[in-house]
């Protein structure tokens, strides 16, 4: 993050997580469940609402204790806020949502190691006050769902002619499987990351 | 030789069920390490030796408590506590190791040192811990040994295989936007396919 941390209002710490600093495309975090949960449209949007309310939650809790947490335990403590929260979302998919918390499966728990979470309690919420922590954290999970969504779309749209389990496309168009498997996932993505970096370039790649 | 012998599961956890190329587990950190080989050997041996020990301590721990009719607490059903218990095992478990070998085996230690504490957040650990209990618990001790030593040697194969045809690609001529995450992605893309080669094997 940038060094003037004063002058950071809510609008622009909004605008950093969905574009600039996009935690999927630009920083590249959390792409590990950005291909598996991807395969259609309504697992895509539950984990997304998911990531968000988990990220914002911790943010907000871990800004609120940040002058308690003593330095040396500090990253159990945050694991720990994180999974209390995933906790209560998967046991609210599982009690309401049945059908999308078996499609989603592990994937759910697995937002405890994301390290979009952990990047944002870590990096932000323990320097800032708690209401832009709380928006910063939204907003980073706002950014991971949005190209979650624009990955989802292409891969239900070519892999089974389907939007949202709607089929829009004639019966002559026969579904690309290759799209649903892992490969085409991977694909997908290295594509999509090309077409945003060939658009607007990353100010520098890290020297390696 | 069923499919639930030691030998079949470990086969099928580590090439059909690869961790990373079949189940998108542990990316950060592939991308991450993946530039030269000796990390990446580095890193796929850490991974493994930490996904075995905490998938069999965590097995003890959800059979003994944490499952309806568990060894010490049968009439309770703890099993939504299972997320927090497995981190707080992984945490802890990758906290011991760092200071058991910075102890007695310096040089292990050192050699090791930067990936330990990166592995706690690793999902490809949590994700073998989650995949154990996904049905209930579907393998014995043994068998969760074998699938967990699978799934580890998996991320390391895949994790070298890659630090392998990164080296290769330092000459290439890459587009620009395409170059470093994007083309390492779209690489593991073609990886993966060629590990599709070995799902029928699983099912034989």
């Amino acid at each position: 993050m940038n060094s003037s941390q004063s002058n950071e209002s809510v609008a622009s710490v909004l605008k950093a997580g969905i574009g600039a600093n996009n935690p999927v495309l630009v920083l590249v975090l959390g792409i590990c469940s950005a291909l598996a949960v991807t395969g259609t449209i309504t697992t895509t949007l539950v984990m997304g609402a998911s990531l968000m309310i988990v990220t914002g939650l911790s943010c907000l809790m871990v800004s609120a204790l940040r002058h308690t947490i003593p330095h040396t335990v500090r990253l159990m403590v945050q694991m720990m806020v994180i999974s209390v929260f995933v906790i209560l979302v998967n046991l609210y998919l599982q009690a309401y949502h049945y059908g999308v918390s078996k499609a989603l499966g592990p994937y759910v728990g697995l937002i405890i190691t994301n390290c979009i979470v952990l990047g944002r309690t870590e990096g932000f919420a323990l320097r800032h006050g708690p209401w832009l922590s709380f928006m910063d954290g939204l907003a980073n999970g706002a950014g991971y769902a949005l190209v979650l969504l624009c990955i989802s779309v292409i891969r239900e749209f070519t892999g089974a002619g389907c939007l949202m389990g709607h089929r829009l496309m004639p019966d002559w168009f026969e579904p690309a499987m290759f799209m649903r498997t892992a490969p085409g996932a991977f694909i997908t993505l290295g594509i999509v990351i090309w077409i945003i970096r060939g658009i607007a370039p990353a100010k520098e790649e890290r020297a390696d | 030789m069923g499919t639930n012998s030691f030998i079949m599961i470990f086969l099928a956890s580590m090439f059909a069920n690869n961790i990373l190329l079949a189940k998108f587990l542990g990316m950060c950190s592939f991308i991450a390490i993946s530039r030269n080989m000796k990390t990446a050997f580095g890193m796929g041996a850490a991974v493994t030796a930490v996904t075995v020990c905490t998938a069999l301590l965590n097995y003890l721990v959800y059979s003994g408590v944490l499952m309806v009719g568990s060894r010490f607490f049968p009439e309770t059903d703890l099993t939504f506590l299972s997320f927090l218990v497995f981190i707080l095992v992984i945490a802890g478990f990758v906290q011991l190791l760092e200071m058991i070998l910075e102890r007695f085996l310096p040089a292990l230690y050192f050699s090791f040192g930067i990936f330990l504490p990166l592995i706690t957040v690793n999902c490809a650990i949590l994700g073998v811990n989650l995949f154990m209990i996904e049905q209930g618990l579907k393998y014995s001790f043994w068998q969760t040994s074998a699938f967990a030593l699978g799934s580890g040697g998996g991320y390391w194969l895949a994790i070298c295989l890659m630090a392998g045809i990164r080296k290769k690609l330092e000459g290439a001529d890459i587009p620009k936007p395409l170059r470093g995450v994007g083309i390492a992605v779209i690489i593991t893309g073609l990886i993966a396919m060629a590990f599709m080669g070995f799902t029928g094997m699983a099912e034989g």
